[in-house]
């Protein structure tokens, strides 16, 4: 297994820039997710650590070594592709040592090889059938265990489990986080499943418009979101934003109130400021206080042991508030909301974090 | 009710159709095996033991020359048919998968040899192929049906080609495997049905053409069949059952590789390679 890399990446179709100043470094036997909304370049990215994506500029580094213009066989990759590119005219063995065949890799070993992946990911019964003899699940194990086969030093996984329905989705994923842990394989993964990436990643990496938004861990992306994009493409239900200004000693909210806030610079009096504060962090609650807000209920989702309560504020924001248990609020209901002072995440006008 | 009859209705007209269109073979196989008055007095009798004679068959198998153009017709026909899949395939690929400067031209450039019939080239050919030393050879026979043929192969398969998920050819790549063999070990294998088609009809044309070996390879035992055939055709006799026998059995060898063929005209082949 080893390291990735990339300095300084760029690439451009045509005028458009797709990937700009992109630094990131994948520790060797990492697992590290590139989420971001769709057209964000977290694909593109991945192709361009494959080499199926010539870069305009930058470098790729793999375990030491400069692979720019090397072509994706020589990168010591593999990649799992979200429709599984399995080659339909093969058996599910074949379809696994195919590339060691053009390896010149002795048969003996071949065997042996795509034995001990057929193992792993139990498919032992199947090394005979065609990929169209094969249910969605089972592909998608053909096409992990013909990237294992290879012994690469670097996984690409390219949105692997879009293509599942919810059960098998789960499954996989607690599949692939197991084989991660078994191999030791240094992983990067593209998903735009946040659970997934929440889930799966050592690392996740937040992309939008072809720049890297954050890296971090996991929970330091949920609890300290560096700025309103990631705030708000990290947690479901999304955070909650209401737009205000500072003044002394809190934020005036204008038609939907004001908040009294510790810790503010006087030099921030004046700016724009956008509060934003999780559904979970949000409770009903009647009675006056220096975080409460009014609000009118427009919808209840109730899940069963919890449920969301969209309310809408006098300015016309819409927030989301978490509750446990039942709940006896009904839609155009008045009442007031109470945010936890100690999760309350305040973005400058420029929507990166403040304090 | 109402598909039912519509389904009557097809079936009849493509019935009629066929009926159509096996009649002239019916009829020459048939009065190949009789005897030269049953052939004009009765055309329309099958072969009944009364006018049975195989005459044609022993005269055709007697003369040496005609197993020899056999030999050259399947020659000719089998090594267009291979040069065009090859070629065909190989620069469908090209201009489908590498993006390079004139591409679109070329495709273009490709086009245009569809839309012009190259018995409109015949004198130049002509020509070439005496500048070559290649007249009265089979190699100018099959160079210029390549030729003939390559526009229509590389339209149609650049087609099937593109229908290929770009993801196998990546997978291929990631696998470590060249250029070339990304082709022959991915790409031919599954366009087989395709080249099956473009086979057939390559093939048809080829076998029956009377033109080109009339112009480049009329004699020195270069000959294919169907002009083989036209010594049985004289200008005040005409020996009716030769022509008949040499004829159907003229059928034969194409017949066989339609058979060949069509077993490759699989359905679904790419299915199970995505999603």
């Amino acid at each position: 297994m080893a390291e990735v890399r990339i300095e300084n990446l760029r690439k451009s179709f045509g005028a458009v820039e797709v990937l700009k100043d992109i630094d990131l470094t994948v520790e060797d036997g990492s697992f590290v997710v590139l989420v971001g909304p769709s057209g964000c370049g977290k694909s593109t990215l991945l192709r361009s650590i494959a080499g199926l994506e010539p870069v305009s500029g930058g470098t790729i580094t793999i375990g030491g070594r400069k692979v720019n213009d090397l072509p994706p066989a020589q990168r010591e990759i593999a990649m799992v592709f979200q429709s599984y590119a399995l080659y339909p005219h093969m058996d599910v063995a074949a379809n696994m040592g195919f590339g060691l065949r053009f390896a010149r890799t002795p048969k003996a070993e071949i065997e042996a090889r795509v034995a001990e992946a057929a193992r792993i990911l139990q498919l032992e019964p199947l090394l005979k059938r065609r990929p169209r003899e094969l249910s969605g699940g089972q592909r998608q194990r053909v096409a992990i265990g013909r990237a294992i086969v290879r012994k690469p030093q670097v996984f690409l996984f390219d949105e692997p489990l879009s293509n599942l329905d919810a059960a098998l989705r789960i499954n996989t994923r607690v599949e692939i986080a197991k084989l991660h842990k078994l191999l030791a394989a240094t992983i990067v993964y593209v998903t735009h499943d946040q659970v997934e990436a929440m889930t799966l990643a050592d690392k996740i990496v937040v992309m939008n418009q072809g720049r890297i938004e954050q890296q971090g861990k996991p929970l330091d992306l949920y609890y300290r979101p560096a700025n309103l994009f990631v705030a708000g493409f990290i947690g479901s239900p999304a955070m909650n934003f209401i737009a205000g200004q500072v003044t002394q000693g809190g934020i005036d909210l204008g038609p939907d109130g004001a908040v009294t806030l510790a810790g503010l610079t006087a030099a921030a009096v004046g700016s724009r400021v956008t509060l934003g504060i999780r559904p979970e962090h949000v409770r009903i609650a009647d009675g006056e206080g220096g975080l409460r807000l009014s609000a009118t209920v427009e919808l209840v989702e109730r899940l069963g042991e919890a449920g969301y309560v969209h309310l809408r504020l006098p300015s016309g924001t819409v927030a989301v508030a978490e509750i446990r248990g039942e709940t006896s609020l009904r839609t155009g209901d008045r009442t007031s909301l109470a945010l936890d002072p100690t999760h309350l995440h305040l973005f400058g006008p420029d929507g990166r974090r403040m304090v | 009710m109402r598909r039912h009859a519509s389904a009557i209705a097809v079936h009849a007209i493509l019935g009629l159709y066929t009926l159509l269109a096996l009649f002239p073979i019916v009829l020459v196989v048939m009065n190949s095996f009789k005897a030269k008055r049953a052939i004009f007095n009765t055309p329309l009798r099958p072969p009944l033991p009364m006018n049975f004679d195989p005459v044609g068959y022993t005269k055709v198998f007697g003369d040496s020359s005609l197993p020899l153009y056999y030999l050259n017709s399947i020659t000719v026909t089998v090594g267009t048919i291979f040069l065009t899949l090859l070629f065909g395939a190989m620069a469908a690929w090209a201009l489908t998968e590498y993006k390079f400067r004139w591409n679109t031209l070329l495709a273009l450039y490709l086009s245009v040899g569809i839309m012009v019939p190259i018995r409109l080239g015949s004198v130049a050919i002509i020509q070439l192929v005496a500048e070559l030393n290649l007249i009265n050879t089979l190699t100018a026979l099959v160079l210029v049906y390549t030729a003939q043929n390559l526009p229509l192969a590389i339209f149609i398969l650049s087609e099937f080609i593109a229908q290929i998920p770009r993801d196998l050819r990546e997978a291929a790549r990631c696998d470590g495997l060249s250029e070339y063999n990304i082709f022959f070990h991915i790409i031919l294998p599954l366009i087989r049905p395709a080249m099956a088609t473009v086979a057939v009809f390559t093939m048809i044309p080829v076998w029956n053409d009377l033109w080109f070996p009339l112009l480049l390879a009329p004699a020195g035992g270069k000959q294919t069949i169907t002009l083989g055939v036209q010594q049985f055709l004289g200008q005040y006799i005409t020996d009716w059952n030769a022509v008949l026998a040499a004829l159907s059995t003229a059928i034969v060898p194409v017949l066989l590789l339609y058979v060949i063929f069509s077993r490759q005209l699989i359905r679904g082949l790419t299915s199970g390679a995505v999603k």
